[in-house]
């Protein structure tokens, strides 16, 4: 079920009623992410920091095996009869950087996409005509019939007293 | 209500000039941005493509001219054996960084006023990188030969050497280039959502809709997101100054007078975002004017880019004046002897024009208010330093080259009509790709630019003024 609101600030102050009152399959829909508004739905933070955290020290050692195991063991190079020891591991890091970098971007990257069930190109609530404007200046708030607590008549009463407008049922299917 | 009165009148008189102008609400905004690319395209957009789609396959033909005749139909030689090639390497890739700290370093200061311009500075950043990547990849003589710069073991098992700079700048490179492509696509998801939903034939849903992924705006994918994004910026932050850095230790690491100075990363870093800075109002100025996007592309932008103008041409000039300083202070004849090469030898008129007037002189106009606000002079400047920059990237890679240690090896460059149309054609490739660009992409992050509206912000609602719901709700009639 769901209801479109005025403002973001509506919006706001909706979904601080709608978490107070003990939902948990729900969720806002807004143009623009709303400052404060995962507090508002008693969200955490985002974890995906730990993902790319995770990609970023793959990067670092794939960068370190790949650099090592050819300049150090398969074939070491003598350049300009240059000295191939400890000294010139200096020389190894940039790449090692680099590549740090570019694991850690796809995991940010694919983790974003992979963490919010994208690319998913059918979704209920886009059978739901006034949704377009989710991505122009409407402002959604949208409770699951899959929540434990979800009867459509508290729903209802929840969405219209917290302002919500054009309070509608959105079916799986057209 | 008496708090709320004082802390409205305590913020009367600190009220910033708003980023977005004549408070033009959101759907103000999409339609604004969206309906540039809805609307036909207009018929100079089209002589434009056309002649810059003619430049770009002519670049195109010489390259493939270069390519199968070879090197030599370039004007390098002995001694010059980097010139033209290598100068537009480090000219394009110098653009593409001011994209990135917009994008990534303005974001993580919080400076909101990156957000009319980001996109189109990334989309310049990766246009950039484009006409950057085919210098180093065709000048290498043997085109077909390029996969010796993977890390992989050729057919003797010799692998490449990873403690050499230009291995460096491959990873460097080819990392900027990935990290800038997913920076923007992830900025771009919730605006291909946005093109999808207004969008009004079906092959047009189709294709906006496959790449918008299936975004809906929903606050549990915003969350991940905007870390995400977080993230990204906090990557590419380092990544922007490592790679003109990585660029600087070509020449940094070799012992050519003039090239072998520990000034090189900063100077470069600075440079490359002055250069791009420029390119960018180079491009944003005329869009602004065509597209009348004046209300969110303001004066206060085009001020905020002259100062960085002015800001990092200085740090320029000082780097300049600096190497003239060490080159004295060291007492190395060659070293000396390449600093007065440069001001009265025979490519002294590159450093009069090129560094002295375009790089240190123009942008000093951006001192005064009157400058930054008018946009003839500010243009004006702009053309100056992207010409300056490319100058002065030649005097250092030519003009070190050319009178280095002995005088019996000394030569000239000349370019070749190939080398000329080259550079032209990758000007041509790199217009033709922001036209394509500006045509099918919003060129002005929407969902961004609707955070920097007042009534984005959930507490907007103070007393004193109209209250946001309502207003809200009378302009959505």
């Amino acid at each position: 079920m769901g209801a479109e609101y005025p403002s973001a600030s509506a919006l706001y102050e909706a979904a601080k009623r709608v978490r107070d009152s003990g939902f948990k399959r729900w969720d806002v829909h807004s143009p623009f992410p709303i400052h404060g508004m995962d507090e508002a739905m008693g969200l955490g933070k985002s974890w995906l920091s730990a993902a790319v955290l995770g990609g970023g020290i793959t990067g670092l050692l794939t960068a370190t095996i790949l650099e090592f195991g050819p300049s150090w063991f398969i074939y070491p190079l003598i350049v300009h009869g240059k000295p191939t020891n400890w000294a010139t591991v200096p020389a190894f890091f940039p790449i090692m950087f680099e590549l740090t970098v570019l694991f850690a971007a796809f995991t940010a990257f694919f983790a974003m996409l992979i963490m919010n069930g994208l690319p998913r190109w059918y979704h209920p609530v886009f059978n739901w005509q006034r949704f377009s404007r989710a991505t122009n200046d409407g402002f959604f708030l949208i409770i699951e019939a899959r929540d434990p607590r979800f009867t459509e008549l508290e729903a209802r009463e929840l969405l219209e007293q917290s302002g919500g407008e054009h309070v509608t049922i959105i079916h799986e299917e057209d | 209500m008496i708090e709320g009165e004082a802390v409205a009148s305590a913020e009367k008189p600190l009220m910033r000039v708003p980023l977005v102008l004549n408070k033009r609400n959101f759907s103000w905004v999409t339609e604004r941005i969206a309906g540039v690319i809805e609307a036909n395209a207009p018929r100079w957009w089209w002589v434009a493509f056309a002649i810059t789609s003619m430049v770009a396959a002519f670049g195109l033909f010489c390259l493939g001219y270069q390519i199968s005749t070879g090197v030599g139909t370039w004007g390098l030689n002995h001694p010059v054996g980097w010139a033209w090639d290598i100068t537009n390497f480090v000219f394009w890739i110098g653009i593409g960084h001011a994209g990135t700290l917009i994008s990534a370093i303005l974001f993580l200061l919080r400076q909101k006023w990156r957000t009319s311009i980001n996109r189109a500075a990334e989309a310049m950043t990766l246009f950039a990188v484009i006409c950057a990547a085919i210098f180093p990849g065709v000048h290498v003589g043997r085109v077909w030969m390029a996969w010796y710069l993977a890390p992989l073991p050729n057919n003797y098992g010799i692998w490449p050497n990873f403690r050499s700079p230009l291995l460096w700048d491959v990873f460097a490179v080819s990392t900027y280039f990935s990290v800038s492509v997913l920076f923007w696509y992830t900025g771009l998801i919730p605006d291909l959502a946005t093109l999808r939903d207004r969008a009004k034939t079906k092959i047009k849903k189709l294709l906006y809709g496959i790449f918008a992924v299936g975004w809906r705006g929903s606050n549990r994918n915003w969350r991940h997101y905007e870390m995400a994004y977080l993230l990204l910026a906090g990557l590419s932050t380092p990544l922007v100054l490592s790679v003109h850095s990585v660029v600087s230790f070509d020449f940094a690491t070799s012992i050519i007078p003039t090239w072998h100075t520990t000034i090189f990363p900063p100077y470069f870093v600075a440079g490359a975002i002055f250069g791009g800075f420029a390119m960018v109002l180079t491009l944003l100025v005329p869009a602004r004017a065509i597209y009348k996007l004046h209300d969110i592309i303001t004066p206060q932008h085009v001020d905020k880019m002259a100062k960085i103008i002015l800001l990092t041409g200085s740090i320029v000039t000082y780097a300049y004046a600096m190497e003239f300083f060490v080159a004295w202070y060291s007492g190395n004849q060659y070293e000396k002897f390449a600093f007065y090469n440069r001001i009265f030898g025979p490519y002294w008129w590159y450093w009069w024009v090129g560094m002295l007037f375009c790089n240190m002189l123009s942008p000093q106009l951006f001192w005064f208010k009157a400058c930054r606000r008018n946009i003839y002079i500010v243009y004006f400047v702009c053309m100056c330093v992207n010409a300056g920059m490319w100058f002065e990237r030649f005097i250092i890679i030519v003009g070190g080259l050319h009178r280095d240690f002995l005088p019996s090896s000394w030569g000239m460059f000349y370019p070749t009509w190939v080398d000329i149309w080259t550079f032209i054609g990758t000007l041509g490739i790199f217009t033709s790709l922001f036209l394509l660009f500006i045509r099918y992409l919003p060129m002005i992050a929407m969902s961004e630019v609707k955070i920097v509206l007042p009534e984005a912000n959930p507490h907007h609602a103070w007393p004193g003024e109209h209250h946001p719901v309502a207003a809200g709700g009378k302009e959505r009639n």
